[in-house]
């Protein structure tokens, strides 16, 4: 009774008004409503007393109520504290994943050499060699670049085209190839071992390597099937090449292992005393220089290769096979993905 | 120069070689493999090999000189060469007149 008195209700409203000067009135004031809201119905299921009484209840009310609003606007104020503490985390948290973010993209840029290190090795090397993080990073262009003409050159021979643009086509593709031997002559004068080992390829692919990517001849074996229809003389065309091409490898594998021989014998403690630590230090360096020959050597074949494929097939036939190629690189890739994979839980 | 004009004309198949160098190892096998047994001149066993080198060098075998091979007298060029020629087909009617081994 005494809170539906007008002049209590207003004391009520001034109160409000009183200390609660900020912004946040508004939802504050809300609660408040309701909280009094609340409070009108708990008096409102109190007895109402009798009017001699009426004076004392009015002040035992007004004090609840006061100390009920003194609580209110408590919570109320540590409620906009805590929303303001929540709002500068937040930004705090913005900037900082905006930071994470630019580290993130220089690291892809700088590409993931130590972790290359590590899948191969175990190791992990402190080396970061900007000639071969320059060349990774062209790797991956280059690969992203060859899915695009294996992808044209398929179109072209899925379209009417005539021969004169298909072999232009193909003399692309094989510059292309051409061009990823040129980078890795360059690369292999920062880290001739880097080259040696393959380390840019899956390990799938390094599964089959010879001296710093894939044997030439093995490559033909496997071209050959999608190439049939092909003439007599060019089965003796490529019958031929096969052959000296094996040839060429086996006399380059061997003149390899004669170095890794030498190189061995060379540093090893002389037990006679004769030979010096320094000079077999400096033979052993001279050795060491000619695996890039080797390298430069195996890659001369894989172009040599290609080159007279080219000119052995017509342009249709070459389409095909530069095709074939870059789908059996592709594959290969993928086959190292999935056995990568094979023993990661299932998501679904 | 002389000493080259002399051992490749006296020689069907001539390879200035280095004992150091294995790429040479390495051509020499080849030359073997098609039966050829070719005449290797190591130019670091030789006092004149630093000019031979030169001469090589001045005939467009660098990078690196060695192994120069000639044929029938003619400079074929460094492994590089002698390998495309392999693989066009063309090096063994080169060295027919030469091959001596079975």
């Amino acid at each position: 009774m005494g809170i539906y008195d007008p002049l209590h209700h207003i004391n009520m409203w001034d109160d409000t008004y009183g200390c609660d000067i900020s912004p946040n009135t508004g939802p504050s004031l809300i609660s408040q409503v309701d909280t009094r809201q609340a409070n009108k119905t708990e008096y409102n299921s109190q007895e109402s007393l009798g009017p001699s009484s009426d004076n004392q209840e009015a002040k035992t009310m007004s004090e609840k109520l006061q100390r009920r609003l003194a609580q209110n606007r408590e919570a109320a104020r540590k409620s906009r504290l805590r929303k303001k503490a929540y709002v500068q985390q937040l930004e705090t948290g913005r900037l900082k994943l905006a930071q994470l973010e630019q580290e993130l993209e220089r690291a892809r840029q700088q590409r993931v050499y130590d972790g290359l290190l590590t899948t191969s090795h175990g190791l992990l090397s402190t080396n970061v060699n900007s000639g071969i993080v320059s060349f990774e990073i062209a790797y991956d262009m280059w690969v992203a670049e060859q899915h695009k003409k294996d992808n044209e050159l398929k179109e072209m021979l899925q379209s009417q085209v005539s021969e004169v643009e298909l072999r232009m086509l193909v003399d692309s593709g094989l510059n292309h190839y051409y061009e990823l031997f040129q980078m890795k002559a360059n690369a292999a004068r920062s880290d001739v071992f880097y080259l040696m080992h393959g380390l840019w390829r899956t390990p799938i692919e390094r599964f089959f390597q010879w001296l710093g990517g894939p044997r030439p001849s093995e490559l033909l074996y496997m071209l050959m099937p999608q190439l049939e229809p092909l003439t007599d003389a060019q089965l003796v065309s490529v019958s031929t090449l096969k052959h000296s091409c094996r040839q060429a490898e086996d006399a380059l594998s061997i003149g390899m292992e004669k170095l890794q021989q030498t190189l061995a014998q060379g540093i090893t403690i002389d037990i006679t005393g004769v030979g010096s630590y320094n000079s077999q230090m400096t033979l052993a360096m001279e050795r060491l220089e000619g695996i890039e020959n080797f390298l430069n050597q195996a890659d001369h074949l894989r172009q040599q290769v290609l080159q007279q494929m080219s000119r052995i097939l017509t342009a249709h036939q070459a389409a095909k096979g530069l095709v074939a190629l870059g789908e059996y690189f592709q594959r290969l890739r993928a086959l190292n993905s999935l056995w990568s994979a094979r023993f990661r839980e299932p998501t679904s | 120069m002389d000493k080259i004009q002399t051992l490749t004309s006296e020689n069907g198949v001539v390879v200035f070689s280095k004992s150091t160098c294995c790429l040479c190892y390495a051509v020499n096998i080849l030359f073997q493999e098609l039966g050829v047994e070719p005449l290797v001149h190591e130019l670091d066993h030789d006092p004149d090999g630093w000019e031979i080198e030169k001469a090589l060098v001045n005939q467009g075998c660098n990078s690196p000189p060695v192994p120069a091979v000639f044929i029938g007298g003619k400079l074929v060029g460094s492994t590089n060469e002698v390998m495309s020629l392999h693989l066009r087909g063309g090096l063994i009617p080169l060295l027919r007149p030469y091959q001596t081994l079975a």
